[in-house]
């Protein structure tokens, strides 16, 4: 009984829980987990997009003028600075799948940077409306009164702005969560925990990530890019 | 199979991609096609999303079926939501 439990022990790899048959039977029902997850976020945002879509349709001119308020330049280098973070999240994975070490703790820190550049420049984006009186609220204050000769109306517009802050609100908390996950990868990394055997968790952090990263791609053209025509 | 190593070089090629067609969401919002601009940044942005999905996020090359399937009725439940919410909203006196 104990010679045959050593037999098994010694082949195992430590990180293999007792109820998977072998490794890629484990990595498969983590990914399928974390898809799982990502459906249920796929909903949540999804809520969100449609209530946008309505309200879009109801008050486009208040929409379009809400969405030249923004900063298109902020809001297109935030778009560059999430892909870049993708590309080293994707490259991160591949560095734990030929197991080095050192290049994946450098590309999690690199992906950690562009992560905390995004959340700056969102939160530059935030102040410079807060200074405007953008914010809906008792003190919101829209400076035009018509676009393209249609009037606008302040109270639709709020419903832009708050449809703004709430979706690009969510996303930045999503944005938070994934540095925090983020740093505790690039520790255990550090630490030499993850293998070309045992990179689970690189795996499905990516896919989160990757995930915020679609979202935003999303976010992007239907709050920044409504109508830009002259 | 799930370990299936892509080369860095793919990589590479789907994050140019990606740039290149986030001008070309900025470029379109400019031309006037009428109700249009907002079907060309879907189109777009979807476009964008299947590239992430597929080779960073290793679907393409995903050995476990089972995760596909969670992805296609992820993307149905949310065309649910969006096609009969939008086709019963749109149909309708505005606001």
């Amino acid at each position: 009984m104990n010679d045959s439990q050593a037999v098994v022990t010694a082949e195992h790899s430590p990180e293999l829980r007792h109820h998977f048959a072998d490794m890629e039977q484990q990595r498969d029902a983590s990914t399928l987990g974390m898809w799982l997850f990502l459906a249920t976020e796929i909903m949540f945002f999804g809520g969100m997009f449609c209530a946008y879509l309505i309200y879009r349709r109801w008050y486009f001119t208040e929409f379009a003028a809400g969405s030249r308020s923004l900063s298109i330049v902020l809001g297109a280098v935030n778009t560059a600075v999430l892909i870049c973070s993708s590309l080293t999240v994707a490259l991160g994975v591949r560095a734990a799948q030929t197991g080095k070490r050192k290049l994946l703790v450098i590309l999690l820190i690199l992906t950690l940077l562009f992560g905390l550049a995004f959340l700056g420049i969102k939160g530059v984006e935030w102040a410079a409306k807060f200074k405007e009186h953008h914010i809906p609220g008792a003190s919101f204050h829209f400076e035009g009164t018509e676009l393209h000769g249609k009037p606008i109306d302040a109270r639709h517009i709020q419903i832009y702005f708050s449809l703004y802050f709430a979706m690009t609100g969510m996303h930045a908390l999503h944005m938070i969560i994934g540095v925090g996950i983020f740093i505790w990868l690039t520790y255990h990394s550090w630490k030499g925990r993850f293998t070309p055997e045992y990179y689970t968790p690189v795996e499905i952090a990516g896919l989160y990530w990757h995930f915020v990263d679609i979202v935003w791609i999303y976010l992007f053209p239907l709050l920044y890019l409504i109508d830009l025509k002259k | 199979m799930s370990e299936h190593i892509l080369s860095s070089k793919l990589y590479y090629g789907i994050w140019i991609t990606l740039l290149i067609l986030t001008g070309v969401t900025v470029g379109a919002a400019t031309v006037d096609l009428g109700p249009f601009n907002t079907v060309v940044a879907l189109v777009i942005a979807s476009l964008k999303a299947v590239l992430v999905i597929l080779f960073f996020m290793h679907v393409k090359y995903s050995s476990e079926r089972m995760t596909k399937v969670v992805i296609v009725s992820a993307i149905f439940w949310l065309m649910l939501l969006l096609v009969l919410s939008l086709s019963d909203y749109g149909t309708r006196f505005a606001g």
